[in-house]
C-alpha cells in the first residue's frame, strides 16, 4: 500500500480488501466495554480542515483517539490561514510539528496531492474540491459489503451472500444518482467501486455528468426508474439548490420529479436493495424523509462504519500492520 | 563608433555556409571567403543564421510586478533565447492603456537595450472590457503602438470589439485577440476533456476560444481589418483560421512553443506550473497546431512568456496563477517540435519567428532578410548542441515557473546580435 490516501485510485483490490477486512476486525471491537486500542500511542495525528465539516473531522478525530494517536485539530478558522497563510507555509509548520498524519480536508482539487509534497508524514485526504474523498468510498465499500452479506438482506440476486472477509463486491449493481459532475464522493466511489467488482452505473441530468465520462469505469443513464429495477444499491448524491441558478437544471422541483428518490420510486428497487446517501441529506430534495428513514437507508450505519474505516486507513498507513489489530 | 563584425562559416537559415560581414549595424555583404580587416572574427561553423527573432506576445511586468520580472531582466532573457524584438503586454499595474503608460515601458526598453521593445496596448481601458481605449494616442506616441490587446481577457462584447477592429484601421494598427468566451469558461481551470473531469477541475472548453475566433473572423472581414488571435491552442481554431484565410481576410494567428509540446496530463500532479490561459491541451490539438503552424495557416511562435514569482505557483491548483515562461526556451522547443521532427527546415523557422511576427506587429528594421543593406539582427542558434535539461535556476528571467524544467532539449542559442552588436555571445549576455 501507498504512503498516502489521496485517490481511490492509490488502491489495488487487494489492498481495498485489506483494508475492508481490517475494518472488520476492529468493527469487532467496537463492540467491547473498553474500546481504545495502543496502537497509534505516541503518534500525531493532525486533522487539518479549509471546510467546515464536523462529520468528517469527528470521525477521523475518533478514529484516531480511538487508536490512542494524539489529535490536533488544524481549522482554518482558528488558525493562521484566516490571516491569509498559505497553504504551503501551514505544511511546513504541521511539518515542524511532527505531525505522523495529516488528514486534510480542502475546497481546491488537488490540495491533497500538493500537500503530500510539503509534508514527510502520511497525508489522507478527507475531500478535496470536486476531486476525490476515498476514505467515503471506503466506508461505502463496507456498508455495501456489510450489509448485502450473508444474512444481511441478499434476495437472491448476484449480490446476495458477499463475503464478509477476503471478498470484493463482484457484480454488485451500484447505481450513483445526482450531482457527479461537483462530486467527490461519486469519483472516488467509481474508481473504488469498480476495482472491487461492482458495476457502478450514474444517473443524473446530462449537465451534471462530467465530460469525457465514456472513459470512467462505469455506465450512465438519465433515466433512474430503469436503473433502480436493476440496482443492488443506490447511492444518492447531495444536490445544492445554487446550481440551478447556473442552469444546470431548471428548478429543485423539476429535480425532484425527474431524479429525486420518493416512496414511489423506492418501491421500483429489488426487495434486498439498500439506499446510501454519504449525508449531509436534503431531505425533499433528493431524497424523501421516509426514504431516509426507512429500514433499507443504511444512512446511520454508514456514520458509524466511517470510524471504523477510518481506523483501518490509519493504522495500516501508519505502519501498524505489522502488529495484530 | 564603428563596430565591424565578420561571421565565418555560418548557415543562413539551413543554406550552403557563407561569412556575413557586418558593419554599423548593417550586413554590408554575404558570400564565401570574406574578408574584413579590422573586423572581429566569429567562427560559427556549424550554426544556423537566423534573422534576429520577434515575439509578438511577451509579458515583461513593469510596471507594477517587479517582483516577477522587470523589462530589463525580462529582455535580457529574451536576447538569451535569440529575440531582438519583443511586444510587451499591456496587463501591467497600472494597465498599458494609456500613452504615458506605453512610453513608459518603450523607454524602459531602449534604456535596458537587450532588445527591441514594442509595447502593446490595451484595447480597453484597465482592460475592463467597457470603454476603448486611447488608442489613437498609443499610435502617436513615441512607442508607436501598432498591436493592441487585452490579453489576459478577452474582448467579449462583440461591438466593443467590432469598433476596436474598425478604429484601429486609421494607423494601420492590428487587434490581438485573447480568444475566450467568458461565460463557457467561469472558474475554468484545465481543458475540458477527460484529465479535468478525473482531477476534478472546472473545464476549459475548446468551444469557449473557437467559438470567439469564429466570431472575431467574421468581424474582422466584415469591417475589412486585422485581426491577430494571440496563442491558438485547439484544433477546432486551426481549422476555423484555416477556413478565414481562404476566404482572403486580414487573420493571422500565433501558437505558443508550450501549445506545440504539452499536454493536459501533465496536470495530474496538480502542480500549477502547468497552469497556463488557455490551458494545454490534447495530443491531437497538438498535431493540429503543429500542422497548422507547418502549412502557414498559423503565421508564428509567440511565447507567451508569463513570469511569476514563487509563491504564486507554490500553491493549491485553482488559487495559483496562469501562465508560463518561455523567453530562454522557445527556439529549443521549436527545434524539438517542428524541425526535428521534419515539419519545419530552418528557412521556415525563420519566417515563423522572425519575418511573419515583425510583419504582423509593423516592427520596422526586423525581420529583414539576411542580405546586404539589412539592419543586422541576427541570431546565432547550434541545433547540434547536445540535449541539455532546462534549469530554470541558470535562466535571467526573475522568475522559474518554466513547464520545461528538467526536459532535455536540443539546441543552443550562441549569440544574438542587435543591430550589428552582440547582446549574447557564447551563449552569455555580453553585458
Amino acid at each position: 500500500m501507498k504512503r498516502h490516501l489521496i485517490s481511490a485510485a492509490d488502491l489495488s483490490r487487494d489492498d481495498a480488501v485489506l483494508i475492508l477486512d481490517t475494518a472488520a476486525e476492529l468493527a469487532s471491537v467496537a463492540g467491547r466495554p473498553i474500546r481504545k486500542l495502543p496502537t497509534l500511542r505516541g503518534l500525531t495525528v493532525v486533522n487539518l480542515f479549509y471546510e467546515d465539516s464536523t462529520r468528517t473531522r469527528t470521525s477521523f478525530e475518533a478514529a484516531a483517539k480511538r487508536l490512542s494517536a494524539d489529535v490536533i485539530n488544524f481549522s482554518a478558522r482558528g488558525s493562521s490561514v484566516a490571516k491569509g497563510e498559505s497553504f504551503k507555509d501551514t505544511a511546513l509548520t504541521l511539518e515542524a510539528m511532527g505531525a505522523d498524519a495529516v488528514v486534510v480536508r480542502h475546497s481546491a482539487s488537488g490540495a491533497a496531492h500538493r500537500l503530500a509534497g510539503w509534508v514527510t508524514g502520511s497525508v489522507i485526504n478527507a475531500g478535496d474540491g470536486t476531486h476525490e474523498h476515498p476514505t467515503q468510498a471506503l466506508l461505502d465499500a463496507f456498508t455495501i459489503r456489510q450489509r448485502l452479506g450473508a444474512g444481511g438482506g441478499g434476495a437472491g440476486n448476484g449480490a446476495s451472500g458477499l463475503d464478509q472477509c477476503g471478498g470484493g463486491l463482484d457484480g454488485v449493481r451500484v447505481t450513483i444518482v445526482g450531482d457527479v459532475l461537483h462530486s467527490r464522493v461519486a469519483r472516488s466511489n467509481v474508481l473504488l467501486l469498480s476495482t472491487l467488482g461492482a458495476d457502478v452505473t450514474l444517473v443524473a441530468p446530462p449537465t451534471l455528468i462530467p465530460y469525457a465520462v465514456e472513459r470512467w469505469p462505469c455506465r450512465v443513464s438519465y433515466d433512474i426508474d430503469t436503473e433502480l429495477r436493476k440496482s443492488d444499491v443506490v447511492m444518492m448524491l447531495r444536490v445544492q439548490q445554487e446550481r440551478m441558478n447556473a442552469a444546470y437544471f431548471p428548478s429543485i422541483r423539476e429535480y425532484r420529479r425527474r431524479y429525486g428518490l420518493d416512496a414511489g420510486r423506492m418501491a421500483l428497487l429489488p426487495e434486498h436493495a439498500i439506499i446510501m446517501h454519504p449525508g449531509p441529506m436534503n431531505r425533499g430534495v433528493e431524497i424523501a424523509a421516509e426514504v431516509a428513514d426507512s429500514p433499507r437507508s443504511t444512512i446511520v450505519a454508514q456514520v458509524s462504519n466511517g470510524v471504523i474505516v477510518r481506523m483501518a486507513v490509519l493504522y495500516l498507513l501508519l505502519g501498524g500492520a505489522g502488529e495484530a489489530a | 563608433m564603428s563596430e565591424q563584425w565578420l561571421i565565418k562559416d555560418i548557415s543562413v537559415c539551413g543554406d550552403p555556409v557563407v561569412d556575413v560581414h557586418i558593419v554599423d549595424g548593417q550586413f554590408v555583404s554575404v558570400g564565401r571567403d570574406l574578408e574584413a580587416s579590422g573586423a572581429r572574427v566569429l567562427d560559427a561553423a556549424g550554426l544556423i543564421a537566423l534573422p534576429g527573432l520577434v515575439d509578438l506576445h511577451t509579458h515583461l511586468r513593469e510596471p507594477g510586478r517587479e517582483d516577477a520580472e522587470t523589462v530589463e531582466t525580462g529582455t535580457r532573457a529574451a536576447a538569451l533565447g535569440g529575440f531582438t524584438a519583443v511586444h510587451a503586454m499591456a496587463n501591467t499595474e497600472p494597465v498599458a492603456d494609456t500613452a504615458g503608460v506605453v512610453e513608459q515601458v518603450w523607454r524602459l526598453g531602449q534604456q535596458a537595450g537587450y532588445c527591441d521593445v514594442r509595447p502593446v496596448g490595451a484595447v480597453t481601458v484597465g482592460l475592463g472590457g467597457k470603454q476603448l481605449a486611447e488608442l489613437g494616442a498609443m499610435a502617436d506616441s513615441a512607442a508607436a503602438v501598432r498591436v493592441f490587446s487585452d490579453d489576459g481577457s478577452c474582448v467579449a462584447d462583440p461591438l466593443l470589439m467590432r469598433r476596436a477592429l474598425e478604429y484601429v484601421k486609421a494607423f494601420d494598427g492590428v487587434i490581438a485577440q485573447h480568444a475566450q468566451e467568458p461565460r463557457l469558461t467561469e472558474g475554468a481551470q484545465l481543458n475540458e476533456g477527460e484529465v479535468a473531469s478525473t482531477l476534478g477541475l472546472t473545464g476549459w472548453p475548446a468551444a469557449a476560444e473557437e467559438a470567439i475566433i469564429a466570431r472575431d473572423c467574421l468581424l474582422a472581414a466584415h469591417v475589412g481589418s486585422a485581426l491577430h488571435v494571440c496563442h491558438v491552442s485547439t484544433a477546432g481554431s486551426v481549422e476555423i483560421i484555416r477556413w478565414a484565410k481562404s476566404k482572403g481576410w486580414q487573420v493571422t494567428a500565433e501558437v505558443t512553443p508550450h501549445h506545440l509540446l504539452l499536454t493536459d496530463d501533465l496536470a495530474q500532479g496538480y502542480d500549477p506550473v502547468f497552469k497556463v490561459n488557455p490551458p494545454l491541451r490534447t495530443p491531437t490539438d497538438i498535431a493540429a497546431l503543429r500542422a497548422g503552424l507547418a502549412d502557414g495557416t498559423i503565421d508564428c511562435v509567440s511565447t507567451d512568456h508569463a513570469p511569476h514569482p514563487v509563491e504564486a505557483k507554490e500553491t493549491e491548483w485553482a488559487v495559483a496563477a496562469n501562465g508560463m515562461t518561455g523567453l530562454e526556451t522557445a527556439l529549443r522547443v521549436v527545434q524539438l517540435a517542428m524541425v526535428d521532427t521534419g515539419l519545419l527546415d530552418w528557412a521556415g523557422v525563420a519566417m515563423r519567428m522572425s519575418v511573419r511576427p515583425a510583419a504582423i506587429g509593423r516592427v520596422p528594421g526586423h525581420g529583414a532578410p539576411i542580405a546586404p543593406g539589412s539592419p543586422a539582427n541576427l541570431t546565432l542558434y547550434d541545433p547540434a548542441a547536445p540535449p541539455e535539461a532546462v534549469d530554470p535556476a541558470t535562466h535571467a528571467s526573475k522568475s522559474g515557473n518554466n513547464p520545461f524544467a528538467g526536459m532535455a532539449l536540443p539546441g543552443r542559442v550562441q549569440a544574438t546580435f542587435l543591430r550589428g552588436v552582440p547582446t549574447v555571445l557564447d551563449g552569455k549576455v555580453t553585458r
